[in-house]
């Protein structure tokens, strides 16, 4: 069944009026990540209301769609992390509802959040991905997980990369290099989600590219490559400032650099992503760009990366927002 | 999982799909905001020259009379309103006697579990915790004492002794009348000073209050109380009741720090004291607190699995649960948070690293039927943690044909099919 894509959604009633568009950020929601959404929300409203707009910061609750319905967005922008803002079921609700919003469609969105999905497709599409399974925990309770987690290390090696299959801001991520640590790590694991995804560790720089689409199809920003001083790109290290040194652009040779950008326009497309993405990956030694997962609904923090490949690429952070917002808005009228 | 993650699970707390049994907030509803509202209006209406304006860096001489008035109730009938120093919440008491007792390396000794608050303050004047274990009449003075000689022979300096003798946060119970006795004697015997925290003495669900410690010795023990759980802890007003030469340098401490304790919370607070019924406010509270405690006791009986334990107050805000099979509660807390139920591990009431088994659970906020809702919720998040561990924990890791070492990575890469992919791919 297709869904209808937010671009062609019914209109609702606007005039063509001089007011400033009105846009409904979406941030908080009822996930791990509520508190660094509410905070990418906030910076997104504020470069929206420097940009010139009419915007208003709103959880994703039950008081979201009655106000909706008695104030409506010209646009919706999703700064929701983690489950619903991102796995495609509120957008889903925003297109019954006919309201135009930023970003993927609600398909598109449920691919890429599944990440052993999303790789599958992506491998498809010629990508490099590293070898990866992802097993419920049922499997391991059926088939005996000593067997299971012996040859997931007799066929992956080690060190692993273990993760849940959805979920952001690297939660319940965790680098496995020892045999007798995996048990324990499955178990913690399996806290945040019922299905793990265990990938076999690339060595090399970590870089996060963002995708942008600004009407003339997606076009990759520069890479910015991150250095964690913990030598691990965990949690902490993403939100507590000091903690990482970013550079933006990435310190990759030019012809590596091209193929990375080339990598995140694919994944963009053969997704069915739309607006904007941020693909993380690994670049190793031989210059090989390895898609590690693609987020639909990137972080606007302060120490988010998104946000600085906008600022590397000359852009103004508020300009590019507000034209995502237009854009939407215009195609809705 | 680092502090700023945890702190990231709880923002959900907020939601109101999520029952929270982590926080410690006392029920405010409960108290005449009406009459409370007017009253204070009335303080700057017609007081605002005194209750606008700076005071005594001690605090208002008319509140610490009425202080000593409340510290009657718990036996302290010989302190002076000399000796009380009004501080904003016993928080900043206890940091006061931290800075003006403690050096670098110094030992506190604290019960094992601890208040988180506290050893935030010791954390930030560089002491080092050794923690005193409890059971379920408290600290074990014979533990206590073993603590005393192995910090003698090892040459550390004890500073204090700083223990939450009633209701304990976050264990739940409370220090025993011969116990008191025994920790005083120690106290005495080895010139121990003690800091007794008691913000929750006076509400006891089945007994008059015990008598406090610094009513049985007041050289060697420091008071801090608060209005926090009696009153409001928005207000904040707590205080410090110490001996004369200790309060002089408080004084000096807290003058340096905020100049002097907010004039209108003050007033507020004795106004409070002087005109509103308090003592039945505090009645009602604790038939409140007492309800929920019941809910949440009742409903952990019936709905924990099997080798689940808890601590059974008899007042105050707080039950010390411990989890069966050595789970760990903090690496569960996604669980639980999926589950829309919220705790506060018990890792962090440890200065060590230890209490990963431990949650510690507040009924002090939450309605009965919600508790209910909660309970039940953790007790699902519990069972399916423990059908976690029983697929996981007899791996043994040792027979694996990788097992200590890192197999070579093999020129072409192995064919691995990803579980929900539905063709199967060459992996190079």
């Amino acid at each position: 069944m297709s869904e209808p894509a937010a671009a062609a959604a019914p209109a609702v009633a606007q005039g063509e009026s001089a007011h400033p568009l009105r846009a409904v950020v979406l941030a908080g929601g009822l996930t791990f990540e509520r508190e660094v959404s509410l905070s990418s929300g906030t910076q997104v409203v504020e470069e929206l209301v420097r940009a010139g707009m009419d915007a208003e910061l709103r959880d994703a609750d039950a008081e979201l769609l009655p106000g909706l319905a008695v104030a409506p967005a010209d646009a919706v922008f999703i700064a929701l992390h983690g489950a619903t803002g991102e796995d495609g079921a509120l957008r889903a609700v925003l297109d019954l509802a006919a309201v135009p919003y930023v970003g993927s469609p609600a398909a598109a969105c449920r691919l890429a959040w599944d990440k052993p999905a999303a790789k599958s497709v992506v491998r498809s599409a010629g990508v490099t991905t590293p070898d990866w399974v992802a097993l419920p925990h049922s499997t391991f309770r059926e088939l005996g997980a000593g067997a299971v987690l012996d040859l997931m290390v007799a066929r992956l090696g080690l060190p692993l990369m273990v993760k849940p299959a959805s979920g952001g801001s690297a939660l319940g991520v965790q680098k496995v290099s020892r045999v007798e640590d995996l048990p324990a790590a499955m178990v913690s694991c399996f806290a945040y989600g019922d299905t793990v995804l265990v990938e076999r560790f690339v060595e090399g720089v970590e870089v996060a590219l963002a995708v942008i689409d600004l009407g003339d199809g997606p076009q990759a920003l520069p890479a910015v490559e991150i250095e964690p001083e913990s030598g691990v790109f965990d949690y902490a290290s993403r939100y507590t400032p000091g903690m990482t040194e970013y550079h933006c652009p990435a310190r990759l040779a030019p012809e590596v650099a091209e193929r990375a950008a080339a990598v995140a326009v694919a994944v963009h497309e053969v997704l069915g992503l739309a607006d904007l993405s941020r693909t993380d990956a690994i670049v190793s030694a031989d210059g090989t760009v390895h898609f590690l997962e693609v987020n639909v609904s990137p972080g606007f923090t302060e120490t988010s990366m998104f946000p600085m490949a906008v600022e590397a690429a000359g852009y103004e952070l508020g300009d590019v927002l507000a034209r995502l917002l237009g854009r939407r808005a215009g195609a809705a009228r | 999982m680092k502090t700023s993650e945890i702190r990231a699970l709880f923002s959900v707390v907020s939601r109101p799909e999520v029952v929270s049994l982590a926080g410690g907030m006392p029920a405010v509803t409960a108290l005449p905001l009406d009459a409370v509202g007017s009253m204070i209006g009335e303080l700057v209406s017609g007081m605002g020259a005194q209750t606008l304006q700076y005071g005594s860096g001690q605090g208002d001489p008319r509140l610490r009379e009425r202080i000593c008035d409340v510290m009657a109730l718990e036996g302290i009938t010989d302190a002076s309103p000399s000796e009380v120093v009004v501080t904003v919440g016993s928080q900043q008491g206890l940091d006061l006697v931290t800075r003006v007792f403690v050096d670098p390396g110094d030992v506190i000794l604290a019960e094992g579990p601890s208040y988180v608050g506290a050893l935030g303050v010791f954390q930030a004047s560089e002491a080092r915790v050794r923690h005193v274990p409890m059971d379920g009449d408290g600290l074990i003075p014979e533990a206590l004492e073993e603590a005393l000689l192995d910090c003698r022979a090892n040459g550390d300096r004890v500073k204090f002794l700083y223990t939450v003798p009633n209701f304990h946060n976050p264990a739940g119970v409370t220090l025993s009348e011969e116990r008191r006795a025994a920790i005083i004697a120690l106290a005495e015997k080895y010139d121990l000073l003690v800091i007794e925290d008691n913000p929750y003495g006076l509400l006891g669900f089945e007994k008059e209050p015990l008598r406090a410690l610094r009513a049985r010795d007041a050289q060697r023990v420091i008071y801090l109380g608060s209005f926090s759980k009696t009153f409001s802890p928005g207000l904040r007003v707590g205080w410090v009741l110490a001996p004369l030469a200790v309060r002089e340098k408080l004084v000096l401490a807290s003058e340096a720090q905020v100049l002097c304790p907010p004039s209108l919370t003050q007033y507020a607070v004795a106004r409070y004291l002087d005109t509103q019924p308090w003592r039945e406010q505090i009645k009602l509270f604790t038939e409140l607190y007492r309800e929920r405690r019941d809910a949440t006791l009742e409903s952990l009986e019936a709905l924990m699995p099997a080798g689940t334990t808890w601590t059974r107050p008899e007042g105050g805000f707080y039950v010390w649960l411990k989890l069966p099979h050595r789970l760990d509660a903090k690496l569960m807390q996604p669980r639980a948070v999926n589950a829309h139920v919220a705790y506060v591990p018990g890792i962090g009431f440890y200065a060590d690293g230890s209490g990963r088994e431990y949650m510690r659970l507040s009924y002090c906020y939450p309605e009965p039927d919600q508790i209910r809702e909660g309970v039940r919720r953790l007790a699902r998040v519990i069972e399916a943690e423990l059908d976690l561990h029983s697929t996981f924990d007899a791996v043994d890791t040792g027979t694996f044909r990788a097992a200590g070492r890192t197999p070579p990575v093999p020129d072409v890469e192995p064919f691995v099919a990803p579980a929900n992919s539905d063709r199967y791919e060459d992996g190079a």
